[in-house]
């Protein structure tokens, strides 16, 4: 008999990290007692998105979204909602502008606006069951190209799509396989590149978690159409969970015959194998990739040869993102056409944001191309956190830049991200607010780029080095308006001498908050202020003497001694002594204590 | 387990799987299936609207109707134990009463295969928000 009811918990790495995994074996522990362990079903799923809100909880069929579940509220879902058929109103997710529980999914804002094409299973299948994805029209793509395609058709069908690679670059996929297509050799490869680096990227890490096998397939597709018969998945050591499935994806599709030799009877053969990166950002350039895989060091090389001609083992080789994968399968079973029917002119289909920073939901989503910044961040992402204001955007991640409330009405494609001074980037997309100061940021980047940098061209090395020394300064109170002018400049010439992609990408977060926020940086050299309150050189501390009665509280706890007056009259801080720790803000009953 | 050597076989284990899976593709879609309301409080299923439930399960996808049944609280009909309510795609939702088994075969048979109308309905005029 079937289960009459299915129970999907987010098995994802944030999900996990809040004891989902504690969630699913207690549901089936007390499943079994109330002997209903044969008509209720409990799944381990892949990312629902949600992150904010996890572990989520999904109950199927009447779709209840349960969030925020612990595993103490296990019993009471099982008692109430299975047994007697009553939603627990209290873990029902609750819109925050109207405090009213919703108790589906597709009801929610955070899903309206959605278009699951790369996420199309996580979230609904158990991704370490493939007959789970079999159902979900899995493998069907495989079977049709390698039965009744020739691999020119396949690589027109992707071409006809209007692909572009999900990694950042956003390079016509079809034109890429179509090149290792052309180069002769009698050993060709396929790299699917998981080595996501951006601060707060996620996306590829969930595709791996949550649908394993469609990468596997698109993988063999690939192989198909460029005259490949080996692929290598090249992902972060720091991925284990992502590396498991994908691992049981592997072995299972062997088991089932659709990995090895001769699948579907076709005479073609296909193999993949996992190499391990120890998360070096600069590897997910593909060069550098390929080096690393190869056991070099992970430096890039210069362009050409591309990889097309010479890559892995100097052979032909074609890279491609996770994402850009995982929607290859749908492509050829929903066909060009219906792909090429979303997004815009220049960007076919849809692209996966992971919302991060100062925004409500957090977490990670699917829209077309063509969706605004301001339905991002305001719909979807349900605006800002603690009612403050928007203040910028950053996408790309450290290559990309940021953005600001003038940009908002900006529909997010290539090509636009681009012309506004920003870039598409694997897509991640950090929030801020009006506390947070745009020069601190730009240096936060550069500080993770300069970490980064191989070091095999000198723009890169040194240049960016000398960057982050002038914003140090800058938010030091030390700079001068020359620094500025300096700024500008070596942004230029590193963009136009590094090797590779990281080196030429590096400046833009300075270049795009120099252009967006130039008040900011004045305020800093000019003023020596810091708008945001943030950089601590710029800042004193100030006890407002009307306010203070005199605890001596904070005096008491200041580690360096930094303040001083007497029982029950106001006190005054030593702006000399004091490190602003911010520990007397902290401890002051009588909000006395402010920061100019 | 055999190996997939033809697009034949994968077609074959796809047939196989889908019906695990459908209950939840059905799900995300409500408003396509018939959805079936079985009341399950305590006077529900003293009158025995679980096996009332089970039957519909099984003899749904027997018949290939494809419908979503899941369970709810007391509809306040307990006079009438066991009560369903059916909601046809695109149609008001009608509440049946006294639902044996026998009676959901009825229904089954009648109301969802040829859209006649069956005895026992309860007549609903209340509103609710």
């Amino acid at each position: 008999m079937s289960y009459n009811m299915h129970i999907l918990v987010c098995g994802g790495t944030g999900c996990q990290a809040s004891s989902s995994k504690t969630i699913i074996s207690r549901m089936n522990e007390y499943l079994k007692e109330k002997n209903l362990d044969k008509e209720v079903q409990v799944i381990a799923t892949g990312c629902f998105g949600f992150c904010e809100q996890g572990p989520i909880v999904k109950i199927m069929p009447d779709n209840t979204f349960y969030t925020q579940v612990k595993p103490d509220d296990t019993e009471e879902i099982i008692n109430e909602h299975i047994i007697k058929g009553r939603k627990v109103s209290r873990l029902l997710y609750k819109e925050p502008e109207h405090h009213n529980p919703v108790s589906d999914s597709k009801h929610i804002e955070f899903y309206k606006k959605q278009l699951r094409i790369a996420l199309r299973n996580c979230g609904f299948i158990d991704p370490e069951n493939i007959e789970e994805y079999i159902a979900r029209e899995g493998y069907t793509a495989l079977a049709k190209c390698l039965t009744e395609m020739t691999p020119q058709e396949v690589i027109n069908e992707i071409k006809l799509s209007g692909l572009r690679g999900r990694g950042g670059g956003g390079f016509p996929t079809g034109l890429k396989w179509e090149f290792a297509s052309k180069y002769v050799a009698d050993q060709k490869f396929v790299v699917c590149n998981a080595d996501e680096g951006d601060p707060g990227a996620f996306m590829d890490r969930s595709i791996m978690e949550g649908d394993p096998h469609s990468i596997v397939e698109a993988m063999a597709i690939c192989g198909y159409s460029i005259g490949a018969n080996k692929g290598l998945v090249y992902i972060r050591a720091e991925y284990p969970l992502a590396i498991k499935r994908l691992r049981i994806a592997i072995k299972q599709a062997e088991d089932y015959g659709l990995l090895g030799e001769n699948i579907f009877g076709t005479g073609f053969g296909f193999t993949i194998e996992i190499r391990y990166g120890a998360g070096a950002f600069v590897c997910g350039e593909e060069t550098a990739l390929i080096h690393s895989m190869e056991g070099h060091r992970g430096e890039p090389t210069t362009k050409p040869p591309f990889p097309a001609e010479s890559g892995y083992l100097n052979k032909p080789t074609n890279v491609n993102n996770v994402e850009t994968f995982a929607n290859v399968p749908v492509i050829l079973n929903k066909g060009a056409k219906w792909f090429a029917s979303i997004g815009t002119e220049g960007s076919k289909g849809t692209k996966v944001f992971a919302l991060a920073g100062k925004i409500n939901n957090v977490g990670l989503i699917e829209v077309p191309m063509g969706t605004t910044l301001r339905e991002v961040i305001y719909e979807i992402g349900g605006g800002i956190k603690n009612g403050k204001k928007f203040k910028a955007v950053q996408t790309g991640g450290p290559s990309g830049g940021c953005l600001t409330e003038t940009h908002l009405d900006t529909p997010i494609d290539f090509d636009n991200l681009i012309k506004v001074g920003s870039m598409m980037g694997s897509g991640g997309m950090i929030v801020m607010d009006e506390s947070d100061c745009m020069v601190a940021v730009a240096k936060f980047y550069l500080d993770f780029i300069v970490e980064e940098s191989c070091g095999k061209c000198t723009p890169c090395r040194v240049g960016n080095k000398r960057l982050y020394e002038i914003l140090s300064k800058i938010t030091e109170g030390k700079g001068t308006m020359e620094d500025l002018d300096n700024l500008r400049n070596l942004s230029h010439v590193i963009k136009d001498t590094a090797l590779c992609g990281l080196g030429q990408t590096s400046p833009n977060p300075i270049l795009s908050t120099i252009d967006n926020f130039y008040d900011e940086f004045v305020a800093h050299i000019r003023d020596h202020r810091c708008p945001a309150g943030k950089c601590k050189a710029l800042l004193t501390y100030h006890i407002d003497s009307q306010l203070c009665i005199g605890c001596t509280l904070c005096a008491r706890n200041c580690p360096t001694n930094a303040i001083a007056g007497e029982r029950k009259s106001p006190h005054f801080i030593d702006t000399e002594k004091c490190i602003k720790c911010g520990t007397c803000i902290d401890k002051c009953k009588f909000n006395a204590i402010s920061i100019r | 387990m055999d190996k997939i050597k033809s697009l034949a076989d994968l077609k074959k284990i796809r047939d196989n799987v889908q019906s695990k899976i459908e209950l939840r593709e059905k799900s995300e879609n409500p408003e396509k299936s018939v959805q079936i309301k079985v009341a399950m409080a305590t006077c529900g299923i003293a009158a025995g609207s679980k096996e009332t439930m089970t039957y519909f399960i099984e003899n749904l996808e027997r018949n290939g109707i494809p419908a979503i049944v899941t369970q709810t609280g007391c509809m306040g009909y307990c006079f009438a134990e066991p009560t369903v309510e059916i909601t046809k795609p695109g149609e008001e939702p009608v509440v049946f009463g006294h639902v044996t088994p026998h009676k959901a075969e009825e229904i089954i048979q009648k109301y969802l295969k040829n859209g006649e109308l069956v005895e026992g309905i309860i007549p609903v005029n209340y509103n609710s928000i």
